[in-house]
């Protein structure tokens, strides 16, 4: 992996983050480099979906800089976020697709909002999608009667419609069985390298997301650890990264060239 | 209320100890301190009040300011004006027909006293058109359409839909509160002349067709009576109405996140909306006789 030609889409430089007294983040750097995919793993509650939401600009950190496509995103405009944030994409831990519209709507909602497209090119845009997610023919339903699987998979055709440059997915596969998770992750790498979005994704599905992963990052006790590939994550001497593999995954260590490919069998 | 308890605790507690309070130093210090709690709650309260003050302030001059910028859709406001409008009109009708024979009744009764039935046109088409009419319109769509706009935004809110909307570079301003505000004020004063309408037919059906009163009286004593000053009175209530209703609710679940109580999961979205609709009618009523006052 060379990233050191790569350019830096989104950035976190000596963030601070709190809640009150609920100190959540302290002093976190984290690069997102161009077309890489970065798995952000960690116990629950320890603030990876803040991390996250930092990076999308919906929170804006105490102290330090967001960097996204070379503008200070904590400290701008609505109207310049809103130029920034045509090129995110983002999957929600609870999906939010607006719920009184059907799925078709949900889809085709950001093609009708912030392009010229006709009615026809969104029809067939979104028709697209929505076979690339295996949902054709749920396109009348609403979210409420689709199952938690569909849902995922139609969040993930919202977010990509717009042919996003960065992708921020908050677990998910939380809720699926191996086999739904398996396929949302299929359905990930499929369009990634399809549409080639850098991605950033929150998750607990170790080892299985290391597979996926250009980075590993392991968030604990409020600081990042890491930002190393999948096998100097689980090879890490750092003490934080030695506890969470050996809690998560065991000791032994099996080798990545084994499974590769995996999940192009499917 | 908290503070009191505690304090009441406290003086029982003299009560039963009181060598443990006797020297006077320490009570004076005791006391302080509950001075100091009840300032420092009293300058939280108005922290807040100035905080939502500030903030209602600025949704209602971006909501205004977005009304004006492109881009400029007509679909949704239509949607939006059948929602709070057209939908409204069945009620505004069955409303504004019995608020007008109650007027009718009511007043034929008091007039006849006077021996000055004659006037009772005059008097329901002006009680009608310069506060029953805006007044009663305003409670009827806050109830039917405020209360649904609220906890329809509030729901949004609370599920991270209106974050998703800004995620996806839409302006929920421009999405969700833009045609709201617009169907509003277009619909408030048309609703109010619907129910004008019915109302003064209303008193027409009780004072003629029950009472017995003479036709040609009643719309002669109303068009000597209500002038033009009469109309403008309402126009301009519906249209402050229209825009308070849809201020207000919309922004109690815009910012439902940041309610004091906790707008939190559905309890909180059903405090919130209830919130919306009580201090809506009362800023309505208030605005009511403000207005009156100003252009009598
Ligand atoms: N808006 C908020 N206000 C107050 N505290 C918050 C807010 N959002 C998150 N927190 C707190 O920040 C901490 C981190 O939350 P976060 O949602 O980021 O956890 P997480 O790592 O995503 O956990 P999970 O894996 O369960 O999703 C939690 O203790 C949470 O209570
Ligand atoms: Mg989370």
């Amino acid at each position: 992996m060379s990233n050191v030609e790569k350019e830096k889409v989104v950035e976190l430089i000596h963030v601070d983050k709190a809640f009150g007294d609920q100190i959540v983040l302290e002093d976190v750097n984290l690069p997102i480099y161009e077309g890489t995919t970065t798995v952000i793993v960690g116990p629950s509650g320890t603030g990876k979906s803040v991390t996250l939401k930092l990076m999308m600009g919906l929170m804006r950190p105490d102290s330090g800089q967001v960097i996204a496509f070379g503008h200070d995103i904590s400290n701008i405009s609505n109207k310049e976020l809103r130029k920034i944030r045509m090129n995110f994409g983002v999957l929600f831990q609870n999906v939010a697709l607006f719920d009184s519209m059907n799925i078709f709507d949900n889809i085709a909602l950001p093609l009708r909002e912030r392009t010229d497209a006709t009615e026809d090119d969104i029809r067939r845009n979104v028709q697209e999608k929505l076979e690339m997610m295996d949902l054709t023919g749920a396109d009348k339903k609403f979210p409420a009667q689709l199952s938690g699987g569909m849902l995922k998979r139609a969040g993930l055709a919202r977010a990509l419609v717009l042919d996003p440059r960065i992708v921020f997915f908050d677990e998910p596969t939380t809720g699926l069985d191996a086999n739904k998770s398996a396929e949302i992750y299929r359905l990930f790498h499929h369009t990634q390298s399809e549409l080639n979005y850098s991605a950033v994704i929150v998750s607990h599905d170790v080892p299985k997301i290391f597979k996926l992963s250009d980075f590993v990052v392991l968030l604990a006790e409020k600081k990042l650890h890491g930002c190393v590939s999948p096998e100097d994550f689980q090879l890490s001497d750092n003490p934080a990264i030695r506890l969470y593999v050996e809690k998560n995954i065991g000791p032994i260590y099996s080798s990545l060239i084994e499974e590769a490919g995996f999940y192009e069998t499917f | 209320m908290c503070i009191l308890v505690r304090n009441v605790i406290f003086f029982e507690e003299i009560a039963i100890y009181p060598s443990k309070y006797c020297r006077n130093f320490q009570f004076g210090l005791i006391q302080t301190t509950y001075m100091l709690k009840i300032l420092e709650k009293l300058g939280h309260e108005i922290l807040y009040f100035l905080e939502t003050a500030g903030r209602m302030g600025i949704f209602l001059f971006q909501s205004i300011a977005c009304i004006f910028l492109p881009p400029y859709k007509l679909q949704p406001i239509i949607r939006q004006i059948y929602f709070i409008g057209t939908r409204s009109i069945f009620v505004i009708l069955f409303t504004g027909t019995f608020t007008g024979m109650v007027l009718g009744l009511q007043g034929y009764y008091t007039l006849q006293k006077f021996g000055s039935e004659g006037l009772l046109g005059s008097a329901v088409a002006v009680s009608l058109l310069r506060e029953l009419g805006p007044v009663l319109t305003a409670l009827m769509v806050i109830g039917r359409a405020g209360s649904a706009m609220c906890a329809e935004i509030g729901i949004m809110r609370n599920s991270e839909q209106i974050d998703a909307l800004e995620l996806m570079a839409i302006d929920p301003y421009q999405f969700i509160i833009v045609p709201k505000f617009v169907a509003s004020i277009v619909s408030m004063p048309l609703l109010t002349f619907i129910f004008n309408f019915f109302g003064i037919l209303g008193g027409f059906f009780v004072g003629v067709s029950l009472l017995g009163l003479n036709s040609g009286t009643y719309f002669q004593g109303m068009y000597s009576a209500a002038v033009w000053a009469d109309v403008e009175m309402g126009l301009i209530k519906a249209f402050v109405f229209g825009l308070l209703v849809v201020w207000i609710c919309t922004a109690k679940g815009f910012f439902l996140h940041r309610e004091r109580a906790g707008g939190f999961g559905a309890e909180g979205v059903s405090r919130t909306t209830t919130n919306a609709v009580v201090m809506a009618s009362v800023t309505i009523l208030v605005w009511d006789y403000l207005i009156s006052a100003m252009m009598l």
